[in-house]
Order: C-alpha cells, then structure tokens, then sequence
C-alpha cells in the first residue's frame, strides 16, 4: 500500500536543472532501502515554481522542496521518508521573514492563485492517463456523449464566458457557435500551440503537465461543431510536449476516448499533430493554417474567417491550448460556477509566465480580477535584488509596458486594454530602475523585425525603420526629428498592417512613449539614458574623493583604460574604455560613477 | 442577387454582393491607387495579397484602415478614401516601400513604365522620410530574364502568374521579414529552377524588378559591322502591339511603318517569320495527316492528339512536367527556328554568303525565345539559327535609339523571298491562330477540295480552354485549344488519364497566345489591350490576298528548290526537332540536403 507519493517536476525548466537525475536517485534509493511497496515517485507537469526548481513535493504532507539537486535525494529520503523529520535546507524561505516554510499550502506563491487550467500540472503524471481519469478526467466528455446535445454544450461554453485565451479574447462560446452552423461535410478542430511571446510557456507547461486536458477538450469541441479530426499545431522545439501528447494521444485511443464510436457513441473524432518551425506569427489563425496546409507561414486577409474557410478551405475551429484547458472543468461545473470567478466581461483565471526582475519567476494562475500589484509582489514577491519596480510588460510582443501607476488596476481583457497594454497569451515580464524603456522597446522590435512574414509592407519595412531609428536613440545619434518619425511611423504601421502583429507591434513603443515620454526625450535631446542601459550614452568616471587607491578597478579592467597608483585616486581614460561596467562593478567604495 | 448599398466620399451607390470597396469606388469615379493588386477579368486571374496596403482606405466604425482590394462591401458601409488619415497613412507607406527601393529610376529598365515611380509621382512625393537600410540581393541574370531583386516591391504578382496561372511555381516568397524576397526556392538561379521563361512574371512586374535579358546592343554591334548580313524576321503579334510604344491606338497593326524601321536601322534583310509559320503548318499539317490517317487504318501505336510545338516556354514545360508524352507534340520547329535554319541554309547558299556571316534577328513578342535559340539543337558547329532574339519592346527602343520618327514612317513590304507569308501565318499571333491555320491547310490537303469559308471562329476567342469539332468531309476531327500553361497542365492530365478525345491540341503559354507574351509593350494589367490586338490580327488576316499556308508561293518554291515535300529527309533534318526527359529539373534531390 502506497502511502507517500513523492512528486518530481518533469517540466522543461526542471529537467533542465537535473529533475529526472533527481528522480532517478530518488527511485533507487528507494529501491536500496526497500521502500517500494510504500513510497511511489512520479514525474508531474510544471509546478509554477520555476524560480526554484528543480522542485519535490511529497504527498500527503506537501512539504515543497525547492533547488534539489541528485545529491539532496538521500537526505529526502533517509531523512523525511524514514525517519519523518523534513530537510530543512530544501524548504522555501520567504525572502521577507527569512523563515523556512514548511509547504506549499502556506507559500505566498500558491496562496492567491486559483488553478483550473493548470489544475492537474505538478499533480498527475501527464504520461499516465489512469492518474487524469482518476482526477474526473474524460468524465466532461462523457457527460457530454451521454446528456448533452452539441448545441447544448455551446450554450454552457457561451454563459461561461470564456474568453480566448491566445490574445484576442474573442468569445470561445461564439466561436464555436459559428463553426457548428457553417454546412461542410468535413470540419476541422485546431488546438493553436505556437506559443510565441519570449518569455512566455503557458501553453507548453499546459501540454507537458496535463495534455489530456487539451485532448478532452477538442474532442468536445469536435462534437459540438460537427467535426471528427482534432490537429495540434505545435512547435517543434517543444520535444518534451510533443512526447507526452503523443503518449496520451495513444493512451486515448486505446482507450476508446479517440477514434471511432467513442464511449460507446457514434461519436468519431481522433488527433494529429501538426509540426510548426516555431514562427511567431504562425500563432496567428491564418498564417497557422497556411502552415499546417505546407505553405508559407503567413496570414492572409479575414474574412473570409477559419469559421468559415479554414484548413483545406473546410470550416476551423481554432482554440489556444490554455482555452482548451478551461473546457471540462466548465462542462463538469457548469457555467454559472466558472463566470462566478472574475470580472464582469473576463471570466475565470487567467495563466501567466512570470518572467524578468521578478524574484518569483514561474509560471501562475490567477483569477481575472486579481491586481498586478497582488501578482508581482504577493504571488511574485517582488522585485530582485530589492530594486525599485518601474514597469511591467503585457501581451508580449503585441503589448505595453505599464507602470506604478497600473498596478491596482484588476487585470481583465478591457482594463489592460484601457491602460494602454493588453491581456494577451500570459508572458508578463517585469522592470526595474536599471531597465531603460528606449532599449525595451528595441528589444521588443528586434523581435519583431525576426517575426515578421514581410508579406505587407508597414510590417516588412516600417518595423525594421522603427528599429533603425530606436537604434539610433540609444547610441545617442538621433534627433528630435526621429522621435517625431518613430511615433508617426509606429501609428501608420498600427493603422495599416494586414495582420495583428503588424497592427501592434508599435505598441510597445507607443505605450513607453506615454508612459516614459522623458527617458526618449532625453535619449534624443540630452543624449542621456537615466537608467544607465545605452552603453555608448554612458561615461564611467572615478570620483576621486571616493577613491582609496585600492587598484581593483585598475587590475580588472579588460583594455586598460585605468590608471593610477596604490593609495591614491584613480583615472579612467575615456578614450579607452569600453563601457563594460566591470570597474563599475569591482569597486567597494562606490567611487565608480556611471553617468550619462 | 443581393443589392448591397453604402457610401463612399460621401457618393451613395449600389452594388452587387461580393463588390470589393475598390471596384465600388471605380464606379463612382473614384480612383483609389493600388500598387500589389492586379485583375485581369479577361484571363480570370486576380492578385490579392492586400500585401502593399496602399488602397487603405477608412471604414467607419473600423478600428484599422481597410484594404480597399480586398475589402468586401457591405450594406451601410460608409467609407472614406481621401481624409487626412487615409491620405498620410498612404503617403507613409509608399514612403516606406521607396525607402527600400534603389534610387536608380534614371537607369532602369522600367523607367517610365514603372507603376512604383508613377504613384510616387501622382502622389506628390518628394522626400522620403524614413531613410534606412535597404535589401540587397544577388542579381541573376539568365539568357531570357534577369531579376533584380533590390527593386522587388513583394507585390506577388509574378508568383500569381507563375503559379495560379502557369502552374509552373517557380517563384515564391523565400526568407522572413525585411529579407522577404521573392525567389526560386533555395534562392536558386531562374536557370535552374523550374522556370520555363514565359515572360508573365515579366509581363506584371510593376517595376525593374524582373525585365527582359537585353540584347539590342548586341543587334546593334552586327548592324554596324561591314562583315555581317544581318537580317530580321518578325513575329506576327510584334506587329500588332509595336504601335502602342509610339502612341498609336491599342490594337492598330503598323507592319508597313515596322519594316520600314528596320530597313532604316539597317537589315539587310527584312523578313516575316510568318513565312516560316506557313511551312510550320507545312509540316505540322502533314504529320497531323500522317498520324491520323494511320490512327483511322487502326495503327495503336500511333500517338494522338498531336500537340502544337510553337511555343518555348510549353515546350520545356511539357519536358520538365510530363516527360513520359514528350513523343505527343509535333516535332515541328517553332517558326523562329525553322526561319533561322532556312534562312543560313537554303537562303545562305541563294545569296552564296557563308553561314557564319549571317546574322539572324528575330523580333518576337516573346522572352523564351531568347532561351529557344540557344538550346543545343538549334545550333550548327556551335552557331545559332538564330544569333539574337529581341522583343518588341526592344525593337521599340532600338528606333528610338537611332533618331527614327516611327509615326512619320512610310510604310513598305516585307523583302523576298522569306518575307512572303499568307493570313495563316499571320493568325500564329494568338490563341487558336496555329490550329487555324493548321485546319485550314490540313482540310484542303486531305478532302481536296477547296474550303468554303476560310474563318474558324469556332477556334477563336479568349477563352482559357476551347474546343471544337471541324468536319472534314464526313471526318469530325476534334480540336482543342488552351493558353496559359496551368490550362495546359488540365488538357496533359486529361490525356494521361485517357479522358481526352482529341486530335490536335493548340498550347500557347501566355494570356492570348503571343499577342500577349512577356516581350510585349506592357498592358498594365488591362487585359482589353490582348483583345484588341487580337482583333488588330484577324482583321489583317482578313485583308491578306493569300490566307492559306499551302498557296505561299514563296514556301512551295523552297520545297521544290530545297525541301522536296513536308517531311522529306531534308525537312526532317533542318524543319523538325526532339524533345528531351528535363524532369529532374523540377525535382529536388534529398541526398544533396
């Protein structure tokens, strides 16, 4: 009789960090100390915790060690599974009370979220599809076969309220609504996981931790629009999300949940995966079917919609992972239970990927409504390093920057929106002083120069000018002129771009520019950046009332660009010196001063 | 159907469902400027990317500017084309698009022509605001086309013709981005890729991006050169369409005014490869005969339908994508080739001047035949047929270049004996025209008896697949017609698949045959322009004394003097040619990846 479970994250990040080298030691030490008649190990989905990972949790007591390498395994196991006493030096501690916190119920992290879409991550083995049953997996599609007709399911799906979850936040209700009555012998359901947004992997920890979650869902999708093949457009630098799609895929068929005459019912519907190059703009609808269709990633001018003439010109229905993973807990619960949670027009949670200066990065779930400022410094427990916050970053690529003054505000599709930024597919990316906003936007630009299809030319040629000029700021080259032209520009490329990253790339320019008007202005006019990030902007000077004369600055500098004798104050030669910051860094006597 | 209304410029107006705001505006006389899109109602080919987003216009209740391309109307719609919005957003783009486009309008082979420069111009541009860096890429020259593709605007419209209409997808959008570009796959050169050098990519290219290899410098070097005969032979839809580069009406025929221009510049001779089309038709009729008559005595071997060979382009299209029928054409040179062999053989020794101080010009409305006369077979000991092939558009430079006054030109008649030539040879300028031709020689040749009405215009026309019985005598003998090689591709799968009951086939490339080839003045998309010159050829035929291949009495005498009779062992020899396996062009081979 099993009666510890000792669950290790199979997440990319985790694993990036050892976690199945961890689980192997845990396994055979177990072994070694017979102890498998008792104690099971699993490997699960993402925790969320990423921060801290590679991350053990053990049932039923869910003592939550964090950082756990191979090593630390025989001291999980000899220490808490056979004598009962927790390892201490693996448990979290809270930044603030610098306390060890004995699990994760009491984790200021999990505290404030709410998990539907990620109810099963870091819980179940994604590779076994009795642990999803066992957690009323395939029960929402079986209700559905046995009760309800499709209309009927649309119907919940529609007073649910849920809202797309890729970006756009179009009605999933509706949508489903307009594929089922569009005629056509053949229909497509399309699962959209070309997560793209740097810094964002909702969707792949979703796939790697619960993929039947997503696999249940489309096969509800598919009853309810009339279609009986499911295609997962995927990107094939998720190997560890492919797999264990794959592994369930067939589980679900052995199983007689895919295929013909499911659960007993006339129902046919099965899955395929569709392998993406991992081309952002392959998330957008159109360009997504073009390229499951083999042609070149790029979209095309809607109307018409995938509704209507999507893959092989039959009508698509085409769902982000995350929204996906909403369906069964709603068909299960029913709709009046999940549109209690949340805003008036942003119903349930909402996944987001923490990421930046952030001293929790991860990946959490929360319910709409829920303020920046609860995610970032409750969830997130602020900033590193204890920086002050300057800005955080929405929607990825497609978003804006917000700032102090945004962070009460509850986050929902329309007040991002309002303020200038937007909901998104979850990457949120936090800043802090050091951070200057010019160089944020090139970095969003730069993405987007690298993303763009170049099918029309506001995208194809615009980005890359607003790119030009930005560089030019932040070597101190451009004029006020240019600051003129990037926003004129960045409001012409919003305004006549044929697809949605196009229409908002600008956006992280025009929101920085609201928000942060004085750091271009001073990128342009003083040629100064305040947060010290434009190198060529930058002078490193010694102040010699500072300086001791201790010759650390001297000794690391890589070009010998200081000089100066033992005991008395120093001088960097301008000429030389590279802007690296490393004296900057060396000095113990803050007479390093970087100035702009 | 159903009646959308809406306005547009505050001008109410009612249209079909389905209008686009574009064609709507058009007619209410508002002219909203479109750079990538491009509608040839006449060929059924339309352009749409809503890549340039020039013709954005504003709808109201939108959040974004509209395509006005691509944009359906619908019922209620108010639209505006002209606010301060539209009309900055617009000047913005072209901006952008010139700040990514050499600077070299002085030079380039498009200028005038080009629509890039024009809508600079109509739109008042003067300044480009957005400098930066611009795309470079490597130049590829091939004998037919050269493409320069730092002045590749990404309009796609060469990648509609080459793929939507000639199925020959050769060109696509390779790279992402500011490096988008447009290419054979792998950034391979056009020779190597699977293009067959029609010239439509050519024919829309919107500016110098994709132009015609040049070789009037060359014509003019042989022209200057005291060792040389040079002489010229031009092609029947040069004649129609010439006019249009001297401000003639569209579809005005200037042969006379033509001839005259070439004698000025210099030719020695001033030939009509319509005289070479009537012994195409010679041989072609004959084998047609040849074939039909054994396919009737019950031979099984015998390969029918017979396909026409005039056109480069088909031909290397039918060798790259259907090699296992290359046996089904006629073996018939294309008359640019039988001319050339005529002229340095039977012609050469009529003169006594030796092959190799020949010169052949032919003036063709044509890019591939640029390619034709340099295929191997067409040479001897390494010297072409045809030494230069120059399109009508660079025979209308080359008078320009030598201070000739086209429209003061007197007209004047084509030399002899090789510039004699009848209305059927005169008709190979457009679609239907060779198997015209062809039936009106091949009916008196096999009834014997004289053909009451000489006009086929069951054959004519401009549409993309035609077809037609002609009774020969109690023999229904089934004709089919295609123009455009996508239209082809149907007709080669049909006769793969046994589904096809023809027993001769016309194949002409390009949109109306050559009245509308790659070398031609360009018709800016407007396709009425192919129907007039169309017209502008029947009506000429109409007007010849002689109208059938077999009373040239210039060609008879060659087969008497020469030949002996079609498909002697001579004709054979210099009229006939082989056709060979070029499948692996268009195929990839996985070991080298």
């Amino acid at each position: 009789m099993i009666h510890t479970h000792i669950l290790v994250c199979g997440g990319t990040g985790c694993r990036a960090s050892q976690a199945k080298e961890v689980q192997e030691e845990l396994v055979s030490l177990i072994r070694d100390k017979h102890l498998s008649q008792t104690v099971q190990v699993t490997t699960t989905g993402c925790f969320g915790f990423c921060e801290k990972g590679p991350i053990v949790k053990i049932i039923p007591d869910q003592t939550f060690y964090t950082q756990v390498t191979p090593e630390d395994a025989r001291d999980i196991i000899e220490e808490h599974i056979i004598k009962g006493r927790k390892v201490e030096r693996l448990l979290y501690e809270d930044p603030k009370t610098k306390k060890r916190i004995s699990d994760s119920v009491h984790m200021n992290f999990y505290k404030k979220q709410l998990r539907i879409a990620l109810r099963n991550c870091g819980i179940v083995d994604p590779e076994n599809i009795d642990e999803y049953i066992a957690r009323d997996g395939y029960q929402a599609l079986g209700r559905v076969l046995s009760i309800y007709s499709p209309d009927e399911v649309i119907d919940i799906i529609k007073k649910s309220g849920l809202r797309g979850r890729g970006g756009a936040g179009f009605p999933t209700g509706k949508k489903w609504e307009i594929t089922s009555q569009v005629e056509a012998t053949q229909k497509y359901v399309v699962c959209n996981a070309d997560e793209g947004d740097p810094g964002a992997f909702m969707d792949r920890s979703i796939l790697e931790g619960d993929p039947h979650a997503v696999i249940e869902a489309m096969a509800i999708c598919g009853y309810c629009i009339g279609a009986n093949k499911g295609l997962i457009y995927i990107r094939a630098e998720y190997p560890l999300a492919i797999g264990r799609l794959l592994v369930a895929i067939e589980q679900a068929r052995k199983y007689g949940l895919l295929g013909r005459g499911i659960l007993g019912n006339d129902f046919e519907f099965d899955i395929e995966l569709k392998y993406g190059a991992g081309a952002f703009v392959c998330g957008e609808e159109t360009a997504l079917i073009n390229s499951m269709e083999g042609r070149r990633g790029e979209p095309v001018i809607k109307p018409p919609f995938p509704a209507e003439k999507g893959y092989f010109d039959c009508p698509t229905n085409v769902n982000n992972v995350e929204t996906f993973a909403n369906i069964c807990p709603i068909v299960l619960k029913g709709a009046e239970w999940f549109s209690s949670i949340g805003t008036e027009k942003s119903k349930g949670t909402k996944v987001f990927a923490l990421a930046g200066k952030i001293n929790n990065v991860g990946l959490i779930e929360v319910p709409m409504g829920t303020t920046l400022r609860e995610v970032i410094f409750d969830i997130g427990g602020g900033i590193k390093g204890g920086k002050k916050f300057k800005s955080v970053q929405t929607g990825g690529p497609s978003g804006g920057c917000l700032t102090e003054s945004s962070l009460d505000m509850p986050i929902d599709y329309e007040t991002l929106l309002e303020e200038g930024s937007m909901m998104g597919s979850g990457g949120m990316i936090v800043m802090d002083e050091d951070d200057c906003m010019v160089a944020i936007s090139k970095f969003y630009l730069e993405f987007t120069l690298d993303e763009s299809c170049g099918k029309c030319a506001p995208c194809r040629i615009g980005n890359k000018r607003l790119w030009e000029i930005l560089n030019k700021m932040t070597k101190g080259e451009a004029t006020e002129k240019d600051l003129e032209k990037l926003i004129d520009l960045s409001h012409t490329i919003k305004d006549t771009s044929l697809c949605g990253l196009g229409q908002t790339s600008p956006n992280p320019i025009l929101s920085t520019f609201k928000n942060f008007k004085h750091e271009y202005l001073g990128h342009v006019r003083d040629k100064q950046c305040e947060a010290g990030q434009c190198k060529d902007l930058l002078h490193y000077t010694i102040d010699a009332k500072m300086c001791v004369g201790c010759t650390a600055c001297l000794r690391n500098c890589p070009v010998g660009a200081i000089s100066g004798e033992k005991k008395k104050p120093h001088l960097i030669h301008q000429d030389i010196c590279i802007k690296c910051g490393i004296c900057y860094e060396k000095c113990k006597f803050n007479a390093i001063l970087h100035q702009s | 159907m159903k009646k959308i209304h809406l306005t547009i410029d505050n001008k109410a107006i009612e249209v079909a469902e389905g209008t686009t705001i574009l064609e709507a505006a058009q007619k209410v006389g508002i002219h909203i400027p479109a750079l990538c899109h491009m509608k040839m109602d006449d060929i059924h080919i339309e352009n749409r990317p809503g890549g340039c987003r020039i013709c954005s216009v504003e709808v109201k209740g939108k959040r974004n500017l509209s395509p006005a391309c691509a944009t359906k109307c619908l019922d209620g719609m108010e639209i505006k084309t002209n606010t301060i919005r539209v009309i900055h957003a617009r000047r913005n783009i072209l901006e952008l698009i010139i700040s990514d486009h050499p600077y070299e309008c002085l030079t380039c082979a498009k200028s005038g022509q080009c629509e890039l420069q024009t809508m600079a111009q109509d739109l008042g541009i003067r300044e480009i605001h957005f400098e930066g860096e611009k795309s470079t890429y490597r130049e590829d020259f091939s004998k037919a086309i050269i493409r320069d593709m730092d002045k590749c605007i990404l309009c796609r419209r060469c990648i509609t013709m080459c793929s939507d209409f000639q199925t020959v997808h050769a060109l696509s959008a390779v790279e992402r981005g500011f490096e988008a570009v447009v290419s054979p796959a792998f950034h391979m050169d056009l020779n190597e890729s699977s293009c067959t050098f029609c010239g439509q990519c050519v024919a829309v290219c919107p500016t110098g991006a994709l132009s015609e290899a040049d070789y009037s410098k060359d014509v003019i070097q042989a022209l200057a050169n005291p060792e040389y005969t040079v002489i010229a032979q031009t092609a029947p839809a040069v004649r129609a369409a010439l006019g249009e580069s001297f401000g003639y009406p569209v579809g005005t025929s200037v042969t006379g005014q033509m001839v005259t221009a070439l004698k000025n510049l210099g030719f020695d001779y001033v030939f009509d490869t319509d005289f070479a089309a009537d012994m195409t038709i010679m041989e072609e009729s004959a084998e047609l005969l040849e074939r039909l008559t054994r396919h009737l005595e019950g031979d099984k071997t015998v390969k029918l339908p017979i396909l026409t060979s005039c056109c480069p382009a088909w031909v290397r299209f039918i060798e790259q994508n259907f090699p296992d029928m290359k046996e089904i054409p006629s073996t018939t040179r294309s008359p640019q080739q039988i001319f050339g062999a005529i002229a340095k053989s039977y012609f050469a020794e009529k003169i006594g001047v030796p092959r190799e101080k020949l010169i052949v010009v032919s003036i063709m409305p044509c890019v591939a035949k640029k390619y034709e006369c340099e295929r191997d077979e067409f040479k001897v000991d390494g010297d072409p047929d045809v030494n230069f092939s120059i399109t009508t558009r660079e025979l209308a430079r080359l008078i320009k270049i030598s201070n000739i006054d086209f429209k003061q030109l007197e007209p004047s008649e084509f030399d002899q004996p090789l510039g004699e030539s009848t209305g059927a040879g005169l008709i190979f300028g457009t679609t239907g025209g060779v198997i015209e031709a062809a039936t009106r020689t091949a009916y008196e040749l096999q009834t014997g008896k004289k053909l009451k009405k000489i006009d086929f215009e069951s054959l004519r026309g401009m549409e993309a697949i035609r077809s037609a019985t002609v009774d020969f005598n109690g023999l229904p003998i089934k004709i089919g017609i295609a123009h455009g090689l996508g239209h082809a591709r149907k007709l080669l799968e049909e006769i793969q698949e046994g589904r096809c009951h023809y027993h001769a086939i016309e194949i002409m490339s390009c949109p109306g045959g050559c009245i509308g080839g790659g070398g031609q003045p360009f018709h800016h998309n407007k396709t009425s322009i192919l129907l007039e010159r169309q017209k502008a050829i029947y009506s000429e035929d109409k007007q010849m004394k002689i109208r059938k291949s077999h009373e040239n009495a210039s060609v008879m005498k060659v087969y008497e003097e020469f030949l002996g009779h079609p498909l002697s062992e001579k004709a054979e020899h210099l009229l006939h040619t082989s056709y060979f396996d070029r499948s692996s062009q268009i195929t990839i081979d996985d070991s080298e990846m």
